[in-house]
């Protein structure tokens, strides 16, 4: 799948952008601030409903206007796909897919598949589990259509059960909690599946990629935490009825889980060096691409944000090996310097676009020419 | 448009009574009251006499808590409609839409809504004592679920389910899957897998 061309107005920096990409690799290069990571935003924007930067909508809204729109029109072999997104502050938002409005976002969520490598993914290391619960739903939800529905309703119930908790002052209805708590197991068994089976598979590639990249013998795992793989959850749920009225918060369920990484058997977060945290992160961006390709058939698009700067010549060569091998499919590059960014891909082999952006303008490079 | 001053103190107060309607703005209103004014006298005397009486006179069906004129609303005092079949929808407006199919000739049970707390409404907001009641009563034979596919109407139909079981009354709930029109490769993986669970004998269809 290819993004062949895009046109933005109004997209948090970017007053208005129309351009035509290769099949190859993209580059985006100007200073910081610049509007490069507001390019490749938009890109994200297109497969996720959603901005990685800013979640709120109405704050990705360029200054002293009040709508933006994205479009693109995606090849895949023969068949062409326009994708808009439209949103008016204060309405909602507006997702198209050949003219024909999605009843619901989580419709679109998985058409185009897509990856992002960024400085941010350490987060996934160092942050709390809400950001390795947020690496999981979103690999998932792109290859599985019931997923993100089934969150969902898992969600909704949770936040009503919450709901009861609050109202009831210490001592919620039994036969409500009764069918929050049905509803939670039901919906939580299914999430609980999926998930786990999603790390089973990943697991092998992930490790393949790690020893790829570190070059190294080092042992790593990465252990699925979740209250349902122990007793029966719905027993959970009822056991923990009395804490739960008290704090008015459900401690048991699906949305507590973890990811745990680990490094010859020691936690990555503390015990791990600098370079083997992101040559993790990079290892789990990787296995996610790969994860994605088999389910989907196709290779989502790769965007790379400002990491070429961040990595050392070892890692950042490893991974452009990956490039030459053919690997990836279409590729988004972000960096402040032409110069250094040419050198790293001079002699890959693949065609390479270069743009210049500056203060969220962004035009082709006139001296651009072809690597191949 | 709330500081435009009207030549009238009886049309402004014409126009702010109507601008209370949903999806009426001050702009319409005012062009509605225009419209009556420019009518016959008779006609907006009927008009506020319709509301009126409507608003005065209207009854809840003390059966099935359905909009009525009498006591007991035609559906439920008409003797060809099976009263031992019960479907529970969430408002008046299903059992319209249900009537308007003319395939059904049981009777209902209006519930003035669905469980939701984060909305305020908990079970003893609908009248979900009174459906009890006519279980308890024996007199019924099957409750049919058709209330709304959201999570608050999975949250309603289990709690009335665990409400009725104990009757050993027969609970079904409407089928849910494809829809008539619906073409297989666009329809959700949970809508048609349930579909596929739920298949049906195609004799059964014909
Ligand atoms: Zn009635």
């Amino acid at each position: 799948m290819i993004l062949h061309k895009i046109f933005v107005i109004n997209y948090r920096n970017i007053a208005q952008a129309d351009l035509q990409f290769c099949p190859g690799i993209n580059c985006f290069v100007g200073d910081n601030g610049a509007g490069k990571t507001n390019f490749l935003d938009a890109i994200y924007y297109l497969s996720f409903c959603k901005s990685f930067i800013n979640v709120i909508d109405s704050q990705n809204v360029r200054h002293h206007s009040d709508f933006f729109v994205i479009q693109g029109q995606y090849l895949n072999g023969d068949s062409v796909d326009e994708i808009y997104c439209g949103l008016r502050q204060n309405q909602k938002k507006q997702f198209k897919r050949n003219k024909k409005e999605y009843p619901k976002l989580s419709d679109h969520i998985g058409l185009i598949p897509l990856v992002m490598i960024s400085p941010a993914d350490e987060m996934l290391i160092m942050e709390g589990s809400e950001w390795r619960r947020r690496f999981l739903d979103s690999v998932i939800s792109q290859y599985d259509k019931g997923y993100l529905d089934t969150l969902i309703r898992y969600s909704r119930v949770l936040a009503q059960r919450n709901q009861i908790l609050k109202d009831a002052d210490g001592n919620p209805p039994a036969d409500m909690l009764d069918v929050y708590d049905g509803q939670l197991a039901m919906w939580g068994a299914m999430i609980y599946e999926k998930r786990k089976a999603f790390i089973n598979e990943l697991l092998p590639v992930f490790n393949h990629h790690f020893s790829n990249i570190s070059g190294g013998a080092e042992v790593i795992d990465i252990h699925y935490r979740s209250h349902l793989s122990g007793e029966d959850f719905e027993l959970q749920l009822f056991a923990s009825r009395q804490r739960d009225a008290q704090s008015g918060y459900t401690h048991r369920g699906i949305h507590r889980d973890d990811l745990e990484f680990t490094l010859g058997g020691h936690p990555l977060k503390k015990e791990g060096s600098q370079g083997q945290k992101k040559t993790f992160a990079i290892a789990l961006r990787l296995a996610q691409f790969d994860f994605l390709t088999r389910h989907q058939g196709v290779k989502p698009l790769l965007l790379l944000d400002d990491i070429f700067d961040k990595l050392d010549s070892l890692r950042s060569k490893r991974l452009l090996e990956l490039v030459g091998e053919d690997h990836f499919s279409q590729i988004f590059v972000s960096h402040t310097n032409r110069d250094h960014l040419e050198a790293i891909l001079s002699g890959i082999g693949k065609e390479v676009l270069f743009f210049d952006v500056a203060n969220g303008e962004i035009k082709l490079d006139n001296q651009n020419h072809h690597a191949s | 448009m709330s500081s435009q001053t009207f030549p009238s103190k009886l049309l402004e107060n014409a126009v702010n009574e109507f601008s209370r309607l949903p999806g009426i703005g001050k702009k319409t209103a005012l062009r509605l009251v225009l419209y009556l004014l420019r009518q016959d006298k008779g006609v907006a005397v009927q008009f506020s006499d319709a509301i009126r009486q409507m608003r005065e006179e209207i009854k809840y069906c003390k059966v099935c808590h359905n909009i009525s004129d009498t006591d007991v609303c035609s559906i439920c005092s008409t003797p060809s409609r099976d009263g031992r079949l019960v479907c529970v929808v969430e408002s008046v407006k299903d059992v319209m839409a249900i009537e308007n199919t003319q395939q059904y000739h049981g009777v209902y049970h209006v519930l003035g809504g669905v469980i939701s707390p984060m909305d305020g409404i908990g079970p003893n907001d609908l009248s979900i004592g009174s459906l009890e009641a006519r279980v308890k009563d024996g007199t019924v034979a099957e409750v049919i679920f058709a209330l709304p596919t959201t999570m608050e109407g999975d949250t309603t139909n289990f709690y009335l389910y665990r409400k009725l079981e104990p009757y050993q009354v027969k609970i079904t709930t409407i089928a849910r899957g494809v829809a008539i029109g619906d073409e297989l490769e666009y329809i959700d993986e949970v809508t048609l897998g349930r579909s596929l669970v739920n298949r049906q004998l195609f004799s059964t269809t014909l």
